[in-house]
């Protein structure tokens, strides 16, 4: 069955100025519609048995804890029918609460901590539930243009049910003042599309005396209803 | 009522950190799968030819008889162990990286008409929004003229979508990705 297709603007512009590196990246050559084969409604699934428990807390794993304000991130994996998508990898990485990633092409001058890589991985329930422990990370400069700063955000990564369904994005945090300045956020057309990235206080899942908790549900492509012709 | 997917974002320039450092995979198919054993070079360049140091390259295929390790295949249960038909690598300073593989099998399009040889591509980057989806096949396969799919390409820009062979080196094949500008590989709306 071949997978939904859905309105494009509700998806980032792949070539958006305002995003500098957009403009040597992306492709100017419309994209070839490809009927669905196998090739494209299957996928890997991959990971599942080296997905540990202690993968989805990143504030462990170090000698201590590492700075900064303890979260939970949760939600939900869905498909489009909104059925739950379960067993379903999620790979997330982000920067420490100073905004400083732990990574060898950062080099913005705020401090590594050593007990926070930002890197975690975790696997959906049967409901198509997820839940990190992590730390809130800062905002940090990244050059695009004067003063140019990212708001706050994790990066994800989901292989979903097929290929064709395979998502990266970014959450962002509530309230955020920098939205309005950020290319990536903005090279969304749609409004709903932007909000959708943008995770809500969920006090339900908060843990009192410990950390607050942000929800983000994702949607990922679904399968159409109707059958291929014979 | 239906949902709307999530919205696509950039991996940006530390993708390694949730996807690569620990996570890449070299090795598609183990040196104990059947078929023709493929040693695959990709390599990334921007629109003026810079070799993109920072991308993230996926690919995903069938084993040596056309099947793929996946539920949706009917013929899932005859798919060979020794091809997971997934890998994951960053590219280095030269915009490259090296994938262990075998070429993989026909596989039937909807209508029942069996493509090409091909593995399937996806390269993600800053710059990137969305991932950017295209295909490697086989430069010189026979099949390939009988490809439904790439018959929806035009004539001239089927040769983005050739891996090529090197007669002094067998079983080793390149495939060059240019993300845009001239000879911008084909990619796919899927
Ligand atoms: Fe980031």
């Amino acid at each position: 069955m071949p997978y939904r297709r859905h309105d494009s603007n509700t998806q980032p512009r792949s070539l958006y100025p305002p995003y500098r590196a957009t403009t040597e990246r992306a492709p100017r050559q419309p994209l070839i519609f490809l009927p669905h084969t196998l090739s494209e409604i299957t996928g890997p699934v991959y990971g599942h048995n080296q997905v540990l428990e202690a993968d989805r807390d990143l504030t462990r794993g170090h000698p201590g804890e590492p700075l900064g304000e303890r979260i939970i991130v949760t939600g939900r994996v869905l498909d489009d029918g909104g059925c739950p998508l379960r067993r379903t990898l999620v790979e997330i990485w982000q920067a420490n609460s100073a905004g400083r990633y732990y990574h060898q092409k950062d080099d913005h001058p705020a401090p590594l901590d050593p007990n926070f890589t930002g890197a975690g991985r975790a696997l959906t329930d049967l409901d198509g539930r997820y839940e990190f422990i992590t730390i809130k990370p800062g905002a940090y400069p990244w050059r695009n243009h004067e003063n140019a700063w990212r708001p706050a955000h994790i990066h994800f990564s989901l292989l979903g049910p097929a290929f064709t369904a395979r998502l990266v994005t970014q959450m962002y945090f509530p309230g955020d003042p920098l939205f309005p300045h950020d290319p990536m956020l903005q090279s969304i057309p749609d409004e709903e599309a932007r909000r959708r990235l943008v995770s809500k206080l969920d006090l339900d899942a908060t843990r009192p005396e410990w950390a607050l908790a942000y929800r983000f549900d994702i949607v990922l492509r679904g399968c159409e209803a109707t059958p291929f012709e014979e | 009522m239906d949902l709307i997917p999530t919205a696509s974002q950039t991996v940006g320039p530390f993708f390694h950190l949730g996807c690569t450092t620990n996570h890449s995979i070299s090795c598609i198919a183990s040196p104990t799968a059947s078929g023709e054993r493929v040693r695959l070079t990709c390599r990334v360049l921007d629109g003026v030819g810079v070799a993109v140091d920072d991308a993230m390259i996926e690919i995903w295929q069938a084993d040596s008889d056309g099947n793929y390790s996946h539920p949706a295949d009917p013929r899932v249960q005859k798919c060979d162990p020794g091809c997971g038909g997934f890998g994951r690598l960053p590219t280095d300073l030269n915009g490259m990286c090296v994938f262990e593989t075998i070429r993989p099998g026909r596989v039937p399009a909807a209508d029942g008409r069996l493509q090409a040889p091909h593995l399937n591509v996806c390269v993600f980057g800053r710059g990137i929004m969305k991932g950017l989806q295209t295909r490697a096949y086989f430069a010189g396969d026979q099949a390939n003229d009988e490809c439904p799919i790439l018959a929806l390409v035009p004539e001239e820009r089927r040769a983005t979508l050739m891996a090529r062979s090197d007669p002094g080196k067998p079983g080793d094949w390149y495939f060059d990705v240019r993300l845009c500008g001239q000879g911008e590989t084909v990619f796919f709306d899927i």
